[in-house]
């Protein structure tokens, strides 16, 4: 096994019993990038020089071997709509393409506060609209575990570097799915915790209120290191949550047995791919095997979920990307002979057309005489929603979905249909409208291809759902030895 | 037909925060282009919003004076629209729930009687940058700078109530400007200064018949930062619009900007072009709620209004209404008085000698009464010595002139000039008839019945005593000798 393919905390410790240096796992990093990045293309941006001088610090302070963090010299890379201070941050987008942040995002600075060592800025849908990284300004990635499928989105470089081992962890954002999607498609982990648990200031903002930073890596546990790292109250962030901050690493520990775990009906539908509903119940069954108690329940208003979503999501995006006008920074059409024009042309050579889809139909969503039948409907639907999620925590400890109602599909096949496109992120979308926690976790293969199972838990109850994740995760790891 | 004016403003007044609405960076004027920016106020990817809680109680303390009622649950709207100045590409502005409404503000109407024109509602919001074209306006420039050290700064917007007591006149519309500027300035929230643009209003005008209840068409001129003009625009609109109706014509409802040079107000763009700002709660703020301790603390650290300051001089120190009025017009005037006032035993003599005397002489220096070097019980003293007859009228003028210089003690002064008031009757009486001695003619005419003379008889004396006499008791004299003689 390549030093590169090791979970964080084998690396970890490894590094602290001086058995090996960060420079040699961060140059496996980048020797596995050197075989595997051309057929993925995983990165828009390589770090290679800032990396190994960041892991040379680190071993530096391995060899003073005073109290080191966790993360000290291993390698991270980031989603790149997450600020880095000096480096290259575009978004996906051709209208960033040269723009340099002038700050570092705050989850970014705290994880490089812990001394983790910066591989690049990963690939992702443009703004982080899209559910398969096909809209990035800087070509597609491709799924690592096979090459003609989509790896997922919106995070999927990201994803698929955790799985090529083009990195050990990644820091990632999801908006309706942009972590556990991806997470599932490439058969790696991926959490999104609690909105306001992770600062969103240096979060290149595609939609406020849903938004929200987590984790990928190839396990629960290393999910936990990351969050460990990058939770907790920022000053800098109004929607930051006050709270106070676990050791998520030690929630690991404790058994399933007891847990009330609820299966929704309502997502366990038609559409969804029959494959990964047998998975989905298996990895249900293997938990009821080892203690858990599971209970059908409903959450009634899970079909307007995708409906809501699409509504807020837009109508914030259509404002948060109003920013992007050739004025201050980043892409400026050079032909231009009035301010107009320029807005025009710079914001219609600069965006995709999936962008420029969603700010459309945001800029419609808030239009005087449409706001209240779509944006307060919306809002409406998204306090439903959310009630849902309450009565059914009235009853149990975390539920149990799919988190995909497909396997990977083929990069071009839903493209051309957006609405098909809109519904992959059917069962992730709700947790981001209700803010909860959710993570996604490998339960098994369908021709090949990885199943993502969903858990969901309580609000600010990340720890339950690690974990289940790392139980479940423990077990049919186990099983499958 | 008599046609009657309706004007409504929406005034932008710039708070006197340290730093900026919603980052960390100094709110200062004037200061080199783009030094106080960060990601925040420049509209970087990914940077967020922080509330100044400062700006929140400027806003409340505004409400409090201007009698609004202050909303327990408020919230920041995005106003979106495109422009350069604009980083964001929207402005944080309030849309519902905003910090305060339902207001009023009391001035003395044309008709002779108080006044509440009614305040629709306050709310709190970012101003943006600053452009700076190349040539005399945007569109004739070849380029445009954009100075942010402006982006951010917390303005409110008091916006008038069309229905509720609108303004009637230009005379109202200054007297409500004024009373409004005087308030702001004097609860300690703004600074106002007009030259810059610390206080900007857009107003409203319609026109209707005197009769009518039903609101005209009206047409709304944009950001004006000098009375001057705005009193000019609103009489030009007045007269354009009236004479629109004269002829039968019809007033378009429409925005407007006022040509400083011409004089005029000349059209920008019509209703049917009026952008929708697509108005809808920031995500990225939390909704504020306003408790009652918070409320309360505020309330207790208002100041006294200018009306309720103005009856209380008049209950307490029984001065002329003019005077109060003078008085309580600046804080730092009303200060000294007020300080003065403790130990001067004769209020209206204090007033007076302030109104008159103490600014003549500061005027004549050129000192502006803040750093006026008299102490106010050193005033009140000389006041009371004058009271008392210790020192003379005209001794008090060049004791004060004295004071002004050296900022000492008016007894002291008089002291070590010799400037007490001569107490001696003989020696008074030396002099009387000295005077008399030397106009033998006048003294003849005096007998004979004129009065006229008995004042330059006075005057004499009065020279010859240096000043240092009591007018009063030489009078006497005179009078007492030109009988007996």
């Amino acid at each position: 096994m390549d030093l590169c393919d090791r979970s964080a905390c084998q690396l970890s410790k490894m590094l602290r019993k001086r058995e090996i240096s960060s420079r040699e796992v961060t140059e496996a990093v980048f020797d596995r990038i050197a075989e595997k990045e051309e057929r993925i293309h995983a990165f828009i941006t390589l770090t290679r020089e800032i990396a190994l001088k960041q892991a040379d610090a680190a071993d530096r302070r391995l060899r003073g071997g005073k109290r080191i963090p966790v993360l000290n010299g291993i390698p991270v890379a980031i989603k790149d709509n997450l600020c880095t201070e000096g480096i290259r941050t575009t978004c996906g987008s051709r209208i960033l393409e040269n723009y340099i942040a002038s700050y570092d995002a705050t989850p970014v600075r705290r994880l490089l506060r812990e001394g983790a060592v910066l591989v690049g800025k990963t690939n992702m849908d443009e703004f982080a609209m899209g559910s398969s990284t096909e809209n990035s300004a800087f070509g597609p990635t491709c799924n690592p575990i096979r090459p003609e499928c989509v790896p997922g989105g919106s995070s999927g470089g990201a994803a698929a570097a955790v799985c090529a081992g083009e990195t050990v962890l990644a820091v990632a954002s999801d908006t309706g799915g942009s972590i556990r999607q991806p997470a599932a498609y490439c058969g790696v982990v991926g959490v999104k915790p609690t909105y306001g648990r992770v600062s969103r200031y240096g979060l290149i903002s595609y939609a406020s209120s849903l938004d929200q930073v987590g984790a990928i890596a190839r396990s629960v546990e290393d999910c936990a290191l990351i969050l460990n790292a990058i939770c907790g109250h920022d000053s800098l962030d109004s929607t930051s949550a006050d709270v106070k901050k676990p050791d998520f690493r030690k929630a690991l520990g404790k058994k399933v047995k007891g847990l009330k775990i609820g299966l929704p009906r309502e997502y366990f539908v038609e559409g969804l791919d029959g494959g990964v509903r047998d998975r989905v119940m298996g990895a249900a069954g293997l938990l009821r095997e080892n203690g858990a108690e599971l209970i059908e329940l409903s959450l009634p208003h899970t079909e307007y979920a995708i409906s809501a979503y699409y509504l807020i999501a837009t109508a914030e995006a259509s404002s948060n990307l109003a920013r992007y006008d050739g004025v201050k920074y980043g892409f400026r059409s050079p032909e231009p002979v009035d301010s107009v024009s320029m807005y025009e042309q710079t914001r219609s050579r600069g965006f995709g057309k999936e962008v420029k889809r969603r700010i459309m139909l945001g800029t419609y969503v808030l239009s005087a005489g449409y706001y209240d039948a779509y944006y307060t409907k919306a809002q409406k639907a998204r306090t439903l929603i959310k009630e849902d999620f309450e009565r059914a925590f009235e009853k149990v400890d975390c539920l149990l979905t799919p988190v995909s109602p497909c396997v990977p599909f083929r990069l071009g096949e839903k493209i051309a249909e957006p609405l098909q496109m809109y519904l992959v992120d059917i069962y992730t979308v709700s947790l981001n409208l209700s803010g909860l926690p959710a993570m996604s976790v490998n339960c098994g293969n369908v021709d090949g291809l990885p199943v993502g199972l969903q858990i969901i838990g309580k609000p600010f109850d990340e720890e339950t759902v690690l974990r289940v994740g790392h139980h479940y995760e423990q077990t049919a790891g186990a099983m499958g030895e | 037909m008599d046609y009657e004016p309706v004007i409504c403003f929406e005034t932008h007044v710039e708070l006197k925060t340290q730093s900026k609405l919603f980052c960390r960076c100094p709110a200062s004027y004037g200061k080199t282009p783009n030094s106080r920016i960060c990601p925040v106020c420049t509209g970087q990817p990914g940077a967020l919003p922080v509330l100044n809680r400062k700006a929140v109680e400027y806003t409340v303390r505004a409400g409090l004076a201007l009698n609004c009622s202050i909303n327990r649950r408020s919230r920041f709207a995005r106003k979106n629209y495109f422009y350069p100045d604009l980083p964001k590409g929207y402005q944080i502005s309030q849309y519902e729930l905003p910090f305060c409404e339902n207001g009023s503000l009391e001035i003395l109407g044309d008709d002779g009687r108080p006044y509440p024109v009614g305040i629709r509602r306050i709310h709190l919001e970012e101003d943006a940058g600053k452009l700076i074209h190349s040539s005399s306006s945007f569109s004739a420039s070849e380029y445009s700078l954009v100075d942010y050290n402006r982006s951010s700064i917390p303005l409110l917007e008091i916006v008038a109530d069309h229905q509720r007591n609108p303004l009637r006149s230009v005379k109202e519309a200054r007297a409500y400007l004024e009373k409004l500027r005087q308030i702001l300035i004097h609860i300690d929230v703004s600074d106002c200064m007009m030259e810059r643009g610390q206080f900007r209003s857009d107003v409203n005008v319609s026109v209707r018949p005197r009769d009518s209840k039903e609101p005209g068409n009206r047409t709304e001129i944009k950001n004006m930062a000098s009375f001057k003009f705005i009193l000019e625009a609103i009489e030009y609109e007045i007269k354009r619009q009236t004479g629109i109706l004269e002829s039968q014509g019809e007033i378009h409802q429409e925005t407007r900007l006022f040509d400083e040079e011409k004089g005029m107000t000349l059209p920008m763009r019509s209703k049917e072009d009026a952008p929708d700002y697509r108005y809808f709660p920031d995500p990225d703020l939390m909704e504020v709620e306003i408790d009652e301790a918070f409320l309360a603390g505020i309330r207790k650290s208002l100041p006294e209004l200018p009306d309720e300051k103005v009856n209380r001089f008049l209950r307490e120190y029984q001065i002329p209404r003019n005077d109060a009025l003078i008085l309580t017009r600046d804080r730092i005037v009303s200060v000294f008085f007020e300080r003065c006032a403790r130990t001067c035993e004769d209020r209206k003599r204090l007033s007076r000698w302030m109104l008159k005397d103490l600014f003549q002489v500061l005027n004549a220096a050129s000192i502006p009464m803040e750093k006026c070097p008299i102490k106010p019980e050193d005033f009140s003293h000389l006041i009371n010595l004058i009271s008392r007859g210790e020192l003379t009228d005209r001794i008090s003028q060049s004791v004060l002139a004295e004071m002004v210089h050296s900022g000492g003690n008016p007894g002291v002064i008089a002291e070590e000039r010799d400037l007490s008031p001569i107490k001696d009757v003989r020696l008074l009486e030396k002099i009387v008839d000295e005077v008399i001695e030397e106009n033998p003619q006048l003294v003849s005419r005096v007998r004979a019945g004129a009065t006229k003379p008995v004042n330059f008889l006075m005057g004499r004396a009065m020279e010859k005593t240096e000043g240092k006499a009591n007018p009063k008791t030489i009078r006497e004299l005179l009078r007492k000798k030109l009988q007996t003689h």
